[in-house]
């Protein structure tokens, strides 16, 4: 294999796995204050829409992406005020985010289809992010550095901070922290707005980046591996990091190898490769110290009632 | 007694219009003034591909009949129990007929026309039919592929295209075979390296199957898959590829050199003018270019011209039905002769194709 080539297989499986990792840190923020958030799904497809339509309509695709942002948080706040303030069962009400999610992306896309945009390309010099090794460093698109800044940052907010002190202490007992006085319910709801803006984020890169166009459920199921990537990583954003980046590998492999002419395997058993790395993964876990259950937040899908 | 016997005379009225209303459709099979069509579609009409191109068919007949015919689809119908569920629901709301545009409607489709004898069901791309109110149709894709295949030939530097296709069933195959041939009639070693992505529809896997094949040293992209993607990842590498069942040149303006048109719209139209004039049977029929069902998208600028003159002589001349891909000598990949000299490889064994020729690499 030439380097050539292996610096392009790097370069995919980057583009791969960035999507997965800034959504995957939006939700282990939001898991990690306690709630479940089903409708990353959902909010993937708002944010990837909404990011495509501005982008097109201004012709920044910067714009495009902030105001996909935007456009999760905005989502996300519809499930923080059933599931916070309704008190609604989180489950339920994450999984009807991702179908009013899917309807009112398809809705809201229906007059992009069939145009493209300029795409949120590589912001560093030509010479740099054209230049065939250089191009690994420097020749991504702004959103993977992102990625691993946002890596850097939720890791440093959650462990070295104070105010990621008090989340992870609403999370893991809410009546304990509501008796020191913190205010549950709205560090809850910044966290699930944090959380819709990062899946809107997630969600603006295949449309923005990978796939310059918008088309009806762009995203093809890849919130849903945002999520099981959160438990898969033990809530923790370096194996977030890590495991974003592997299964950009696993996806990004099992394409090589098909182009390739690699054939000993079947089609079918490279394309659930993704999902059995999943699996296998939170099996090894699972069975070493104290198993993955004990990772997570102890309030992790509870409501939180204001007792006396 | 008296509120039994009115209930009853009540119930017994009701049921004598409902069985009247049941008699009805018998009678109507001699024409009728207005139809109720419905399309049940396996993607997004969004995909500007297959299913869009099924819906600017069901446009064109709502265009040319207008009043006389009230349509009506369902879109992201996933192939499975699903589409039966689908299906079934359409025949009950009291459409007259029903046009289900994917090879895995087959089976649904079959199970609810013989539960519904006074519906009328028509099925693309398949191969089955199990009653006689249920017709076939499909379309000659692969003679398009030819097309495609010729210029793939005439303008590969590496002599290796990337063929992103969705699932093996016979059409899909006939593709690969048609480009192949195609392209080895002008360059005798000529490979197609195909990635089965198993969806017909997946922007994102279909972009990355492209970037797979084209680092691997494919310098043209084709596919069997419906979204844009793999244009735009051919367009950023500076390699070229064609559109699927429609125009995709606003994805790939430099990279887009023709594309294979699916014109459903006047198929549509004759159908549903023989439901209107009761002389709806059911057929199996399968079209193509002489008969306006493919088309050729405008040929990209950048072909050079004596690219451009070959592909018109192929849809000239299959047009005149004077050109048959599927004439032999055709070897298989494994060298053994499928179709002697001379010799066309019927539509029977077409709609059955489970081999692939010599050149594809899959």
């Amino acid at each position: 294999m030439t380097l050539a080539l292996f610096i392009t297989i790097l370069m995919t499986v980057a583009a791969a796995a960035t999507p997965l990792l800034i959504a995957a840190l939006g939700e282990l923020v939001v898991e990690k204050s306690g709630v479940l958030n089903l409708g990353v799904e959902g909010m993937m497809l708002i944010g990837a829409v909404t990011g495509f339509a501005v982008a097109s309509v201004t012709g920044v695709p910067a714009v495009g992406a902030i105001a996909a942002m935007g456009a999760g948080a905005l989502a996300a706040l519809i499930f923080a005020a059933l599931t916070l303030s309704l008190m609604a069962n989180q489950v339920a009400t994450g999984l009807a985010l991702t179908i009013f999610g899917t309807g009112v992306s398809a809705l809201l896309g229906a007059p992009y289809v069939g145009i493209t945009t300029t795409p949120l390309g590589p912001v560093f010099p030509d010479a740099l992010a054209a230049d065939p090794i250089w191009r690994i460093l420097f020749g991504h698109s702004p959103l993977v550095y992102v990625g691993l800044l946002l890596t850097l940052g939720v890791w440093w907010f959650l462990k070295h901070s104070r105010p990621g002190l008090i989340l992870r202490a609403v999370g893991e007992s809410d009546s304990a922290a509501h008796s020191i006085g913190y205010p549950v319910l709205k560090i809850r709801y910044v966290a699930v707005l944090f959380g819709g803006a990062m899946a809107g984020l997630g969600g603006c890169y295949y449309s923005l980046v990978l796939t310059p166009m918008w088309a009806e459920r762009l995203t093809a199921g890849r919130g849903w591996i945002a999520i099981a990537l959160v438990v898969f990583a033990s809530w923790r954003p370096g194996r977030v990091l890590a495991g974003a980046y592997l299964f950009g590998a696993v996806i990004t492999l099992e394409l090589q190898a098909k182009a390739a002419g690699l054939n000993f395997f079947a089609p079918e058993l490279l394309a659930s490769l993704p999902y059995l790395a999943t699996v296998l993964v939170l099996a090894i876990i699972s069975a070493g110290r104290r198993g993955a259950g004990t990772a997570a937040p102890a309030c992790l899908g509870q409501p939180f009632r204001a007792s006396a | 007694m008296f509120d039994t016997t009115r209930r009853r005379l009540m119930a017994g009225a009701v049921g004598l219009a409902a069985a009247a209303s049941f008699a009805l459709p018998a009678f109507a099979q001699d024409g009728k003034d207005t139809v109720k069509a419905a399309f049940v579609y396996v993607g997004p009409i969004g995909d500007y591909g297959w299913t869009y191109a099924h819906d600017q068919g069901r446009k064109y007949l709502e265009e040319k009949l207008g009043d006389k015919v009230e349509t009506s689809y369902v879109e992201n119908v996933a192939e499975g129990p699903d589409a039966e569920r689908v299906i079934r629901q359409l025949a009950q709301e009291g459409n007259d007929i029903i046009f289900t545009t994917s090879f895995g409607f087959m089976n649904p489709t079959i199970k609810v026309a013989k539960q519904f004898p006074d519906v009328k069901f028509e099925h693309a791309t398949g191969y089955q039919t199990g009653s006689d109110n249920m017709g076939l149709y499909n379309s000659r894709f692969y003679q398009g592929r030819a097309v495609l295949g010729t210029i793939a030939g005439m303008m590969s530097e590496t002599g290796k295209a990337g063929y992103i296709a969705s699932f093996p069933i016979p059409e899909v195959v006939m593709g690969i075979n048609a480009f192949t041939l195609a392209a080895r009639k002008v360059n005798p070693e000529f490979t197609t390296q195909v990635v089965w992505v198993s969806s017909w529809y997946d922007p994102a896997k279909e972009a990355d199957a492209a970037k797979a094949l084209l680092s691997q040293g494919a310098d043209v992209i084709t596919q069997h898959t419906d979204s844009p993607a793999p244009l735009q990842a051919a367009e950023e590498a500076g390699a070229i590829a064609f559109g699927q069942a429609w125009d995709m040149t606003s994805f790939a303006p430099n990279a887009h050199m023709t594309a294979i048109v699916d014109q459903w719209g006047p198929y549509y139209v004759k159908r549903v003018e023989a439901l209107l004039d009761g002389t709806w049977e059911a057929d199996n029929v399968w079209l193509g270019m002489a008969e306006g069902e493919v088309e050729m998208g405008p040929f990209n600028d950048k072909m050079p011209d004596d690219v451009k003159a070959a592909a018109q002589k192929i849809v000239d001349e299959t047009k005149a039905g004077n050109y048959e891909i599927f004439t032999g000598p055709i070897k298989d990949q494994a060298g053994e002769e499928r179709a002697a000299e001379g010799e066309v490889i019927p539509d029977g064994d077409l709609l059955k194709m489970d081999w692939y020729v010599e050149g594809v690499q899959n």
